[in-house]
């Protein structure tokens, strides 16, 4: 792939703390105005890589070019052209709303009077008008992360970084700060955005990097990842349980391991391919006489994906998230 | 330069958030105003009366102590800012934006200039009423605030190394009681430096608190200045260069907790 047209480009990107290796090699790469998710459970490596990309910390071995700039080299223009929202609400409490949009505008040295309607042009967007001279410690937290984001954008970033954006906050929120992010993006910019959650990373990513112990698993879109990774399945519901060794008997050309029970009593065959496996299916079931409730291919989730590459369920890496959300071994 | 006057401006936003805080949370104003006035009441009335300091009158003798002292602490409010700063994020964001590296401490520390001057006019202002008298030119006067604030402003450094450095906002603050007090106890600020033992005596001499504890004897009372004011004003430069060179190092490389 030409690397002109990417936005985020990383090669190698090694970081260690000590004894612990947080990243231990890693390649990333998104185009522009695309959305590259970076999955993974806590402590994967997914922060440490953020903080590179952000010029936030030097990786130890490795480069990478944002916005066509290198991140150690470059790092002073750079910033000019990222925004950083951060899995904390990275903003003052004793401001408000307004004047916390406004100073970030001063910092990023944008023109005179600029800072103020930038401010209010943001929090409109963001539904935080009512709240614009209210001080942020009387916010929620969804409005917190709302003003957060809101602050990543003030100078328009033709990048941006989101690690964990919704960790913590209520659904309605999430899906808010979801549709900020779409609407982001079909502007036109860059999102590298980390998150535990599949279906955060199913909406959102373009690609999707799945990374564990500092290491990249696997790298593509959704749906590949789910192809490669997570599997076709046939479920099959049967008129007459007892002939459940019959059907697999009968199904066995086509499957690809021996059947498992679902909990609805339902059979379960891995398959190695989509097309035509349902009408082929029925056809071999009925030749065989064996009568059919119900049947269905089962698309693999970004789950199935996830326990094959990580060995964990992705509920069971999610434990942690309510836990602080400390990655990296608290360096 | 556009550089620096952006470095300027960027200074400039901070010291105006850290100073907003202070009206916005006035929790913190208690240690600029109260502490002040309770310490030299509380020095004055009740140690006063046991202390004997040949050739002063105990409150002549104590202010000029007690207000380096409190100047040395004036700039904890930079160390609580800094660490809470860094547990929240918000240096994260500072350092992702195309700001100048210095900018949040110096706007800090500029910030803790202003609160110094408010702390000193209160000490001075109680000091009057308690019974103390400046025995000195006008001029000599003020070179001895301005000696205060150049002391407080290095101090400020000292604190924004420790803000950065400590694992939280109260450690940050426990240093101050660790580190800071025994300074300023053990110097000539309270006591007569002759009426310690001698391995405190040794230690009380060199001590750079006391030395300028004596300047600003010689400049508010009018006793013998040697090279007293000289030294005071070296040491606050030193101490000012050397704790920013290692804080701006710090935080360029700050690592979120």
């Amino acid at each position: 792939m030409s690397s002109d047209a990417a936005a985020i480009e990383a090669s190698g990107l090694r970081k260690s703390y000590g004894k612990v290796v947080a990243l231990d090699g890693v390649d990333l790469h998104a185009p522009a105005g695309t959305v590259l998710g970076l999955l993974g459970p806590n402590g994967a490596g997914k922060t440490t890589a953020v903080r590179i990309l952000a010029t936030l910390l030097r990786a130890d071995s490795g480069s990478a070019r944002v916005a066509g700039l290198d991140v150690a080299a470059d790092a002073a223009a750079l910033r000019a052209k990222i925004g950083l929202a951060g899995q904390y609400a990275a903003v003052d409490e004793n401001l408000s709303g307004a004047e916390n949009l406004e100073m970030v505008g001063r910092l990023y040295h944008l023109p005179r009077g600029e800072p103020s309607t930038r401010a209010a042009e943001l929090l409109e967007r963001f539904g935080l008008s009512d709240a614009a001279d209210r001080l942020v410690r009387t916010y929620s937290g969804g409005m917190r992360r709302r003003l957060d984001l809101a602050a990543a954008l003030v100078a328009r970033p033709p990048v941006l970084f989101l690690d964990e954006p919704t960790t913590g906050l209520d659904p309605r929120s999430r899906i808010d700060l979801w549709e900020t992010i779409e609407d982001r993006v079909s502007q036109g910019t860059t999102v590298l955005l980390t998150t535990q959650y599949l279906d955060e990373a199913d909406r959102l990513a373009d690609r999707i990097a799945v990374i564990d112990h500092g290491r990249l698993l696997a790298e593509g879109s959704s749906d590949e990842l789910k192809d490669r990774f997570g599997g076709e399945r046939l479920d099959l519901t049967l008129e007459d349980r007892d002939q459940a060794e019959a059907a697999t008997a009968a199904l066995a050309p086509l499957a690809t391991e021996p059947p498992s029970v679902l909990p609805s009593g339902a059979l379960c065959f891995p398959v190695a391919r989509r097309q035509g496996t349902i009408a082929a299916a029925v056809r071999r079931l009925d030749e065989a006489g064996i009568g059919i409730d119900d049947v269905a291919m089962h698309r693999p989730t970004l789950d199935d994906v996830f326990l094959s590459l990580t060995g964990r369920a992705a509920s069971e890496a999610e434990n942690g998230a309510d836990a602080p959300p400390e990655e990296d071994g608290g360096a | 330069m556009s550089g620096f006057r952006d470095s300027v401006s960027d200074t400039l936003v901070l010291a105006r958030r850290s100073l907003m805080r202070i009206q916005r949370a006035p929790d913190l104003l208690v240690s600029f105003t109260v502490q002040p006035i309770m310490f030299v009441l509380l020095f004055v009335y009740v140690f006063g009366g046991a202390i004997s300091t040949p050739g002063y009158d105990y409150v002549d003798f104590l202010i000029p102590g007690i207000v380096v002292q409190t100047m040395a602490f004036g700039g904890f409010v930079t160390a609580l800012g800094l660490s809470e700063d860094l547990k929240k994020g918000l240096v994260d964001r500072f350092r992702s934006l195309p700001m100048s590296r210095g900018a949040v401490l110096a706007g800090r520390t500029l910030a803790d200039i202003a609160t110094n001057t408010v702390s000193l006019a209160i000490m001075i202002a109680v000091g009057l009423v308690a019974g103390f008298s400046f025995g000195a030119p006008v001029t000599d006067v003020a070179a001895g605030i301005g000696l205060m604030l150049l002391f407080g402003y290095a101090f400020s450094w000292v604190f924004a190394f420790v803000g950065l450095v400590s694992s939280s906002p109260e450690s940050s603050q426990a240093f101050g009681f660790i580190v800071i007090f025994p300074l300023t106890f053990i110097s000539s600020a309270f006591v007569p430096v002759d009426s310690m033992p001698m391995i405190l005596q040794a230690f009380a001499e060199v001590n750079p608190i006391t030395v300028t504890v004596d300047a600003m004897r010689a400049l508010w009372l009018g006793a013998p200045a040697g090279d007293n004011v000289w030294q005071a004003a070296l040491w606050a430069i030193g101490i000012a260069a050397f704790f920013a060179a290692l804080s701006v190092n710090r935080y360029k490389r700050a690592v979120t907790r």
